[in-house]
């Protein structure tokens, strides 16, 4: 079963870019996997090193986007898929995210303000 | 127009098949769902004046390895579609499984951290970290299960051939969900884990 596997991986892995739409193979999938799990291991190595204490926000939140990006544009076929639907997710993320980012704003950096 | 090669769908006014437009809404309604969430938690962050802690609680590299599970389960599901688009129906069972494996491994490994905490005092009434923590994770411990289920749906059909490439998109449109869980977890594991 596993060989079959293998095979079926490294064909699907050789077909061209373009061979299914505009799809990416299953060889580009798996680097995309792999990058979410380097990026993962850069997050937690920053949350447990002192030197990065000063900018580990940024650079979490940073990071972070990084792999929602990644796993929007490429597993979610979004780059790929017609633009009305990206503006679909981005309608309700950016609000979101704004509510999320005033919210903590309001209670975390200026609590005399958010009570 | 990705899929107009291989899904067929009636003609709609967009170009895009309905249930893909009207699922794309739903995830960013979606998105404001968590958002609420997520806000909630981060609003009562550190103002709990009962403990435990968030500090003494959360074990990271243990929440790492749940969290690297649901990243390859989400790489497992693109894989499983990619082999329903190639008309490769053992393989797109085979990684439906793993998605449904590696969901419940994320599960059991969440779970363990759940009795943890509860066996240091934690609950869903014990604090404000304990019910904005609970009901964040909790709400988003049930979609992985809702998700799952969908998966083993989705593979007993492709078993009985009623999905193939040519109705791919039932299992895009899944795919779009288990894609979206394993994106809220990406936010939950920053600002809940990472971010103390």
């Amino acid at each position: 079963m596993s060989n079959e596997m293998t095979e079926n991986l490294t064909e699907a892995g050789a077909e061209a870019p373009e061979s299914h739409g505009n799809h990416p193979t299953v060889a580009f999938y798996i680097w995309i996997g792999v990058a979410l799990a380097v990026l993962t291991g850069v997050e937690v190595g920053i949350f447990y090193m002192d030197a990065f204490e000063a900018f580990e926000v940024p650079l979490l939140v940073t990071l972070s986007t990084g792999k929602l990006v990644l796993v929007v544009m490429y597993f979610m076929h979004l780059k790929m898929d017609a633009r009305v639907l990206t503006w679909l997710f981005l309608a309700g993320a950016f609000l979101a995210v704004f509510m999320v980012t005033a919210l903590t704003i309001l209670y975390q950096v200026l609590p005399d303000l958010g009570g | 127009m990705a899929h107009a090669a291989t899904t067929a769908h009636p003609p709609t006014n967009t170009g895009i098949s309905n249930w893909k437009l009207g699922f794309w809404t739903f995830i960013g309604s979606e998105c404001l769902f968590f958002g609420t969430l997520i806000s909630t938690y981060m609003v009562y962050k550190g103002k709990a004046v009962t403990g435990p802690y968030p500090s003494e609680l959360f074990d990271v590299l243990h929440t790492t390895m749940s969290t690297t599970i649901l990243l390859f389960s989400s790489l497992a599901m693109v894989i499983a579609l990619h082999a329903v688009q190639h008309g490769k129906k053992s393989r797109a069972i085979l990684f439906l499984g793993l998605v449904i494996l590696m969901g419940g491994g994320f599960l059991y490994l969440e779970g363990e951290s759940y009795l943890k905490y509860i066996g240091y005092g934690l609950t869903i009434t014990s604090s404000t970290f304990g019910s904005t923590y609970f009901v964040l994770t909790g709400t988003h411990k049930l979609h992985v299960i809702i998700g799952m289920i969908w998966m083993a749906i989705l593979a007993l059909q492709i078993g009985r051939g009623k999905i193939t490439a040519r109705n791919a998109e039932t299992v895009e449109i899944a795919g779009l969900y288990w894609h979206f869980v394993d994106i809220i977890w990406i936010v939950i594991f920053t600002l809940v884990y990472l971010i103390q």
